[in-house]
């Protein structure tokens, strides 16, 4: 059982939380200039590293807010937890380097 | 290979049963073969298998990283069933049913292949609705499967609540008679041991770290952690490690790998003939013959290459048994566990070629991939051997995802596994 620690509401069991895939997507623009190739991949394509994952979450059963997770895919260890508005931390980005 | 019959059960008997041999060789890897295979699953020895026996190409190796059926093949809850909502996917998964049918005779290996029907239990109108549509829609693919009443589904699963104030009523169900379940270590076992039988070479402990090319891009080789091995083609079925292949060879992949857990109970005496799924819940579960019971439900939904479940899912599992089986609410489990599935999009696999030159793709099961192992394995041994994908694998390739053609059993037929 993951313990996530939400920015608002402090420390909350997994089941009160919804886990909303990867963070910091980019849409490819402008519309018209994207090929097919890249429209599919921005539509079906998503980071599935073995390793640490930024992922967004929703405090679904709480406070209803999104937020950023850095999170380890084979331990399940959350490395960072950091707004919306938010850049990848420093440390984070050093270890999925 | 020794065969396995009456008469050399009896004989190995009476002599004490030293006289048996390892199911399959395990030499060190030659230099160079016709074709790799990545992934040592059902896929990837059901590949091996076909391309020596369908094709006679022999010179052939499976590099498995741990050991045989090690992944999910030796992990899953056994179902095989056909009853798909598109054309397509019926076609493949029943081609595979097929060959489940045959498949003990074919390997002389047993593989329990038990057709003891799988149902599907409905519990409000809109369940009927949808049940009645996803029936009339097999049908129209030539399966076998028909709607059931609520006295219908009780007869065959007597444990179940069928009250009308239960917390799930039970308005009725459908069911594929020819659906049921299959020993998975056997399958595993089964084709290794054939494959091996033909020439194949089985190598457990082999992990492939990287990929040597041409200066044109053609993949001509792997390296491994028993060193470089030579190759004209290499197929992979890594299933939940396929984007990390796949990252090797300079690609990505609409896969995304997450933890599905299984349960087994303590041995009962025979309580379930049949497999059944329920539709509110996404509990099933059938009993092997050792008399566990084997329960599966939902994926753990975030991203995971651990083999262990979380419990907040281990929980809604087990409840919905307790609520749904009450008898059964105070038996005991055994063991959970979970493989990491590769899960796509439309929840139909990817199948035949890769950005990368004569590197071809067996993976995108997900949850349901067991079933497919025969047509799976047959279908790329097909493109590898000859070039070109099957008939029944052209609609599964990777192109899809630009096209857009994608084929959305996620949405349509809504079934566990
Ligand atoms: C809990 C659970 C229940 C399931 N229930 C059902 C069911 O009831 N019915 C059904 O049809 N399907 C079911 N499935 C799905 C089914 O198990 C899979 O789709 C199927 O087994 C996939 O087979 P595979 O050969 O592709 O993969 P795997 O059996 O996972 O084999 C892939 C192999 O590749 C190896 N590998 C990975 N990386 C490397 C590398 N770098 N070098 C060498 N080898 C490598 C792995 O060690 C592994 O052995 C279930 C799955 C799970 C986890
Ligand atoms: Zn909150």
């Amino acid at each position: 059982m993951l313990l996530l620690h939400c920015p608002w509401c402090g420390p909350r069991d997994e089941p009160e939380f919804v886990c909303g895939g990867q963070s910091h997507m980019v849409r490819p623009e402008p519309w018209h200039a994207v090929d097919e190739a890249t429209w599919g991949h921005y539509l079906f394509t998503r980071d599935n590293p073995k390793g640490v994952h930024l992922e967004r979450w929703h405090h679904a059963h709480g406070c209803r807010q999104w937020f950023n997770v850095a999170r380890h895919t084979v331990t399940h260890e959350i490395l960072a937890i950091y707004r919306m508005d938010e850049p990848v931390p420093n440390a984070v980005a050093g270890a999925r380097a | 290979m020794k065969r396995y019959n009456a008469w050399n059960l009896l004989w190995q008997g009476l002599t004490g049963h030293r006289g048996w041999e390892p199911a399959w060789r395990s030499p060190a890897p030659k230099p160079r073969y016709d074709v790799i295979i990545i992934g040592g699953g059902g896929h990837g020895l059901a590949c091996a298998y076909y391309l020596a026996k369908v094709h006679g190409i022999t010179n052939v190796a499976v590099l498995e990283r741990g050991w045989l059926g090690g992944g999910n093949t030796g992990r899953n809850t056994t179902i095989v069933r056909s009853n798909y909502y598109y054309p397509q996917s019926a076609a493949l998964y029943d081609f595979s049913l097929r060959l489940f049918e045959g498949l003990s005779k074919e390997l002389n290996y047993n593989v329990m292949f038990s057709q003891r029907g799988v149902m599907n239990v409905l519990h409000t109108r809109h369940d009927m609705e949808a049940g009645q549509r996803w029936v009339g829609a097999m049908n129209l693919n030539g399966i076998d499967a028909f709607m059931l009443t609520t006295e219908q589904v009780k007869q065959r699963i007597p444990l179940l609540n069928t009250a009308k104030d239960a917390r799930y009523p039970v308005l009725g169900g459908f069911v594929q008679p020819r659906g049921g379940t299959a020993r998975h270590d056997a399958v595993a076992w089964g084709y290794a041991r054939a494959a091996s039988a033909l020439g194949v070479d089985v190598l457990q402990n082999c992990e492939v770290t990287g990929f040597k090319r041409s200066t044109e891009g053609r993949v001509i080789g792997v390296e491994t952690n028993l060193g470089t091995i030579g190759a004209d083609k290499v197929g992979m079925a890594v299933a939940g490690h396929s984007t990390v292949i796949a990252k090797l060879a300079g690609f990505r992949l609409p896969v995304s790998s997450y933890a599905l857990q299984a349960f087994v109970s303590e041995p009962l005496k025979p309580v379930m003939d049949t497999v059944m799924t329920s539709f509110a819940t996404g509990m099933y579960f059938s009993q092997s013959d050792k008399g566990g019971l084997v329960i599966g439900g939902g994926l753990d939904h975030y991203l995971s290459y651990a083999q262990r479940g979380n419990t907040p899912l281990l929980r809604h599992v087990i409840g919905a048994v307790a609520d749904q089986l009450p008898s059964l609410g105070r038996v005991h489990l055994l063991r959970h566990w979970a493989g990491i599935v590769d899960v796509v999009h439309d929840s139909s696999p990817i199948l035949g070629e890769t950005p990368m030159p004569g590197l071809y793709i067996n993976c995108g099961w997900g949850t349901g991939g067991f079933k497919g192992i025969p047509v799976g394995g047959w279908m790329l041994a097909h493109h590898i051997a000859t070039g070109r994908a099957h008939d029944i694998a052209a609609p599964f390739a990777l192109s899809r995802f630009s096209s857009g053609a994608l084929i959305d059993e996620a949405a349509a037929s809504g079934i566990a596994h």
